[in-house]
């Protein structure tokens, strides 16, 4: 068992629970092992880059990687959601280190990612806002208005990251990255569960444009 | 801090000052949605980086102004009150008091300048719907000075701030949050909040009355209204939903037996158009209406 499936496993109590029915553990592995430059000693860096978790729902793979990290403490793994303790069911950026963004309610990350990589750029801050959400999530027409803006302000330092599950309804195959696209995003669409693609798509940066990873996870059994 | 020339519209003051502080402070920023743009030209011409129109986008421009709050700026939001308010109160409410950072919103229009636009561009309910959230300062200038002051004072400090910027005017302007006492007298206190008070003042001119008076209406000014009640009879004025600061009054009162009339905009559906003066007189709160309802009170 390797130590994020024992950190899995102090939330669940379930041994049997199989790493792989978490949809964006793959993805969020890739982006704290491999790809973002952050750490628990730069959380306060004004300088690091931020990674913004929008989709809040299913937070339990997202507290196993900040702990295999070392962003917060194994002890808080087996109090959470109880009432004294840092991890709720959504996170909440001020009660846990590391956290950019309190999420939960669905179609607010995106639009917070633009804010934040303007207020980067104007101030001068060469780091990167990667948002990760739903599929589903994007049926909220606010991440619209974030869709056409950052596109429209160059906003090259930001990147989302759709991790699809297929869990939306009205679905239609491969409409996000048309949608994406049609916007003037640059973008990928890889297997969210191949780590070496991911590592390569979601280093990349576009020229004066933002990009987009559409991070597809097709697996029958998903927990999150 | 240097100052801005003053205009008489609270709204073209608004556009100048906000230029200003832009200049004067490289943490403040500027997020609007095509509302109010002619104000804003040489703002956006100056410091393309920190004024953002998002389009005709609130709930992005909302949380816009949050994310720019998440990276350490100052942002100053900008819409109609109704539009930044109310169609995008979740926004306001996570993207701000919940994520621990703060901001300026400053919502045009009130509940009478878009008198012959309807329903659809009025917020009588802004104050009360920002009530419900935690230790949101909340200010409405009677006149272009006093909008001056409350957006450098706004944008100076830390939190959720919301200016009501609006066309009606006092002919006074007073200085500093807190309230103001316009006159002393033995019987009953008016409160007058936000650009109610010439009414206010004409509509008790033959009283002996006190008339106290804010344009920083939140925090509520507890110990001075204390320290000046003679007779526990209190008026409250406020151009927004009657009632609204009915609750911080009465917490203020608690331990006092007395009798409160409440007036502000009425909970209804006006559909009528036409100017402001009408719309305040269809809510009781030309000077004519507030005398008609205070000599009632007092009668009793």
């Amino acid at each position: 068992m390797d130590n994020i499936q024992h950190l899995l496993t102090l939330m669940t109590g379930d041994e049997k629970h199989d790493p792989a029915s978490y949809s964006t553990l793959d993805v969020l592995r890739v982006l704290y092992e491999r790809v973002l430059d952050v750490s628990p000693e730069t959380v306060d860096d004004p300088r690091r880059d931020r990674f913004l978790l929008s989709k809040g729902h299913g937070p339990m793979a997202y507290y196993a990687v900040l702990c295999d990290r070392g962003f917060i403490p194994e002890s808080w793994l087996r109090e959470w959601g109880s009432f004294d303790s840092h991890l709720g069911y959504h996170p909440d950026r001020n009660l846990v280190p590391g956290v950019e963004i309190s999420s939960g309610s669905l179609g607010h990350g995106l639009p917070l990612g633009v804010g934040s990589a303007l207020g980067l750029r104007a101030q001068g801050i060469d780091s990167r806002v990667v948002v990760l959400v739903g599929d589903a999530e994007l049926d909220e027409g606010s991440n619209h208005e974030a869709l056409e803006l950052a596109p429209a302000l160059a906003l090259d330092r930001l990147t989302a990251v759709v991790v699809d599950n297929r869990s939306s309804s009205y679905a239609v195959p491969g409409r996000i990255a048309e949608r994406f696209s049609t916007e003037g995003w640059q973008v990928a669409t890889v297997d969210g569960r191949d780590h070496d693609a991911l590592e390569t798509a979601l280093s990349e940066r576009g020229v004066g444009v933002p990009n987009a990873v559409v991070a597809t996870v097709l697996d029958q059994e998903l927990a999150a | 801090m240097t100052t801005t020339t003053l205009v008489r519209d609270p709204r073209t003051q608004f556009g100048r000052t906000v230029a200003d502080l832009l200049g004067e402070d490289l943490s403040v920023a500027l997020v609007y949605a095509e509302i109010s743009a002619r104000f804003f030209t040489e703002a956006e011409r100056r410091f393309p980086e920190r004024v953002v129109n998002v389009g005709i986008r609130e709930q992005l421009m909302v949380n816009v102004g949050a994310g720019m709050a998440l990276t350490g700026l100052r942002p100053v939001v900008h819409s109609f009150g109704t539009f930044l308010v109310e169609r995008a109160f979740e926004q306001v409410k996570l993207g701000f008091p919940h994520q621990g950072v703060g901001g300026v919103l400053v919502g045009g229009g009130g509940s009478f300048d878009a008198s012959r636009s309807g329903r659809t561009h009025q917020v009588p309910g802004d104050v009360a719907l920002l009530d419900t959230l935690p230790d949101v300062v909340i200010h409405a200038p009677g006149t272009a000075a006093e909008t001056d002051e409350v957006l450098r004072r706004a944008v100076a400090a830390d939190g959720l701030h919301y200016v009501r910027i609006v066309e009606q005017t006092n002919s006074e302007s007073f200085g500093g949050p807190g309230l103001h006492v316009v006159r002393r007298g033995a019987d009953a206190t008016v409160l007058a909040l936000g650009p109610v008070l010439d009414d206010v003042l004409a509509a008790t001119a033959d009283r002996d009355l006190t008339v106290l008076y804010a344009h920083s209406v939140r925090p509520f000014d507890v110990a001075t209204f204390r320290a000046l009640l003679t007779v526990p009879d209190v008026v409250l004025v406020e151009p927004w939903l009657a009632g609204t600061s009915a609750r911080v009054v009465s917490d203020a009162l608690h331990d006092v037996p007395h009798r409160l009339l409440s007036l502000g905009t009425r909970r209804m559906e006006l559909r009528h158009y036409g100017t402001p003066a009408e719309h305040q007189r269809a809510h009781g709160l030309d000077a004519a209406g507030i005398r008609r309802s205070l000599e009632s009170f007092l009668a009793r």
